[in-house]
């Protein structure tokens, strides 16, 4: 039957039976699997006959056994023991719990609707790339505003994700990024006002479907540029208005857990930790992340730029390399000069 | 399970053969036997477009625990003194029946285990040819991306499928292909190619130099919507210069093959409006959440379309905003 050197002879069909096709193993308690003769259809076509949908040239079935359906019941008990975990309340989280004690000291948490909302997609289409928004709810002034926010991903390897830090000089206490997301999870943003008090949004957000994974897309690529940044400021703007500026930085932002199944050790992880941006001097904004951010972390935020001055980013790794850029805000920039209104 | 029909259909609760009543007798006798042997699929069709060419088209959809991961293009290919085999399926299940059939229609044994990329529904029957200690070969970069992707891959196959994902593994390569390279199956010879980043970063093909046919992996979907997961102009550099590739049959790692260098025509456009469009937001200043938004006039007759475009979308995003 097998025929390799490329003769252009029709075969015969060829029947073959379906027990030898299944290996052993059969249900206990009387289900034989099997028992019945299924048919295997051969029919080998010459090389050259035209091959799409409409002519399956051989083609070999095996039916449903008694097995399948032991697994399929099986499954389906899985099935519905996942869908309830899915469901569970953003309380119940173990993690959360840990991390309430540890970082927030347990302290009460007020609803986020006045505060801050968080925007995450209800499912990480790209594991390793889920867009994330966290938008403040009112202003920043000297007497009103977000000091901090906490960025928790439950499930991830390392749960809290960033720390931002504003000022009244940010304007918006606004921030996007992109960030990995390992598996079903709650995500949290905690926000701390001036006068002390916590407030808390969360989302729960889905995982990709299998073929995703939370690692970069080319480990190579991003070594290799590693350390370019993109600081840009929003062309509309205004001396004393908020303005968005964007940050991206190249660089692979890996965890190291990805264990050498060869040698047994772990890589070596390599992620941004730190990064500050001040306006003349003044900070607008800082973050403390790690590897939950996305490959080439991105920020957006806001700044209000009162007069003539430089934007200036720092942005330092956990190997200790340091990065910066730098935007000139001139006056005519910021149409301080005679700009008709 | 006939002592089974007979039993529920003399209690009156269901006529003998019904689904409900098959299912409520598997579920008593078998409640305890899906562990320890290896889940079995309960369908498995072969083709053989040509001499000595052996294909498994497998389902256009995502993997599930109904489908075993049974969703790639897989195959082998046989010579006089050994079977090459061509990707091996979602699950340790789909590469255990792919290595049943090819002991149908081989007496050779299996010598090489190739793999196109780091997907999971391409790798996790690896585990099933492990017996036949068979060189085990993939792109120069499988290995890395494996390390960094399979433990993910592997807990998302156990969460997603559950026991359909039982004893499916992580196979290391045991040999790399950085460039081109030929592997010899006695009388007929397999040349590989590794591809610079283009749908992941490992992409490989393998052409079948007796019979002209071009194993392409995901380079190519066919139906199924094109899937971006490496580099969105690595991708349309790969589908120039294989569109050059003079073969007689394609098979692409979804769907159906056409006629060759036709087959890759939807996904070009596809791709080259994927770029097109999500390089206008970037420069109408578009955030990637706002593009995720407005961007796709794209779905045509794509299969799987809602799972994978936003997908696709995103990546390609990321991908371009470094240009200007």
């Amino acid at each position: 039957m097998l025929n390799s050197s490329g003769t252009t002879e029709r075969f015969a069909p060829t029947l073959i039976s379906f027990a030898a096709f299944r290996g052993g193993g059969q249900c206990p308690s009387g289900g034989r699997a099997g028992t019945e003769r299924q048919g295997v259809y051969y029919r080998q076509l010459p090389p050259n006959e035209p091959w799409s949908e409409q002519s399956p040239a051989v083609r070999t079935e095996v039916k449903l056994n008694f097995r399948f359906f032991c697994l399929m019941v099986a499954l389906a008990f899985a099935a519905a023991g996942t869908a309830r975990a899915q469901d569970a309340n953003p309380e119940d989280s173990v993690v959360w719990k840990k991390v309430h004690a540890s970082v927030f000291g347990n302290a009460p948490l007020e609803a986020a609707d006045t505060v801050v909302r968080l925007d995450t997609p209800k499912r990480a289409e790209d594991a390793a790339i889920v867009p994330l928004a966290i938008r403040a709810q009112f202003p920043q002034t000297r007497e009103r505003y977000i000091e901090k926010i906490w960025l928790i991903i439950d499930n991830n390897p390392s749960p809290i994700a960033a720390v931002f830090q504003f000022t009244p000089e940010s304007g918006r206490a606004d921030i996007e990024t992109r960030i990995r997301i390992e598996e079903y999870t709650h995500v949290r943003a905690i926000a701390l006002t001036n006068d002390g008090k916590l407030y808390m949004a969360a989302n729960y957000v889905k995982a990709s479907g299998g073929c995703s994974a939370p690692a970069g897309k080319d480990a190579v690529a991003a070594k290799a540029s590693l350390g370019k940044m993109r600081l840009r400021v929003n062309d509309a703007v205004e001396s004393g208005r908020p303005a968005v500026v964007q940050l991206m930085i190249s660089h692979p932002n890996a965890s190291g857990l990805a264990m050498d199944q060869v040698t047994r050790t772990y890589a070596t992880p390599h992620f941004v930790r730190r990064v500050e941006v001040r306006y003349g001097g003044k900070l607008i904004m800082s973050a403390d992340v790690d590897f939950s951010i996305s490959e080439n972390p991105n920020f957006r935020f806001y700044f209000v730029p009162e007069g003539e001055g430089e934007l200036d980013a720092k942005v330092v790794d956990n190997q200790d390399l340091e990065f910066t850029a730098h935007v000139k805000l001139d006056s005519a920039r910021l149409g301080l000069a005679s700009t008709p209104r | 399970m006939r002592q089974c029909g007979r039993l529920f259909g003399a209690l009156g609760l269901c006529s003998r053969g019904g689904r409900a009543c098959v299912l409520a007798c598997a579920a008593i006798a078998c409640s305890q036997a899906v562990t320890g042997a290896p889940p079995e699929i309960p369908e498995f069709a072969l083709e053989n477009p040509a001499p000595g060419v052996y294909v498994h088209f497998g389902q256009q959809a995502e993997m599930t625990r109904a489908n075993f991961g049974d969703v790639a293009n897989l195959g082998f290919v046989v010579g006089a003194r050994c079977v090459a085999v061509i990707d091996t399926g979602g699950t340790f299940a789909v590469g255990r029946a792919l290595r049943l059939a090819i002991r149908h229609v081989a007496t050779v044994p299996v010598c090489y285990v190739i793999n196109t990329h780091v997907h999971p529904d391409h790798v996790f029957g690896n585990a099933a040819f492990a017996d036949d200690h068979p060189e085990f070969i993939g792109h120069a970069r499988l290995a890395d991306a494996l390390r960094s992707r399979g433990p993910n891959y592997l807990n998302a196959l156990r969460r997603d499928l559950g026991d359909a994902a039982e004893w499916s593994a992580i196979v290391m390569p045991t040999r790399s292909v950085a460039n081109t390279e030929v592997i010899d199956l006695g009388g007929r010879v397999l040349s590989l190619h590794a591809w610079p980043t283009a749908h992941t970063d490992s992409d490989l093909t393998v052409f079948d130099q007796a019979s002209k046919t071009m194993w392409l992996g995901d380079l190519v979907f066919v139906g199924h919507v094109p899937v971006l997961d490496g580099n969105l102009r690595g991708f349309l550099a790969a589908l120039n210069v294989l569109r050059t590739v003079h073969a007689d049959l394609a098979i692409p790692g979804h769907g159906r093959a056409l006629a060759w260098p036709e087959a890759m025509a939807p996904e070009q456009r596809y791709l080259n409006g994927l770029l097109e469009d999500v390089r206008a937001a970037i420069k109408a200043k578009r955030t990637l959440t706002e593009t995720l938004a407005t961007v796709g006039d794209a779905r045509g007759d794509w299969l799987l379309f809602d799972q994978f475009h936003r997908r696709n979308v995103t990546a390609a995003y990321a991908e371009l905003e470094w240009d200007d």
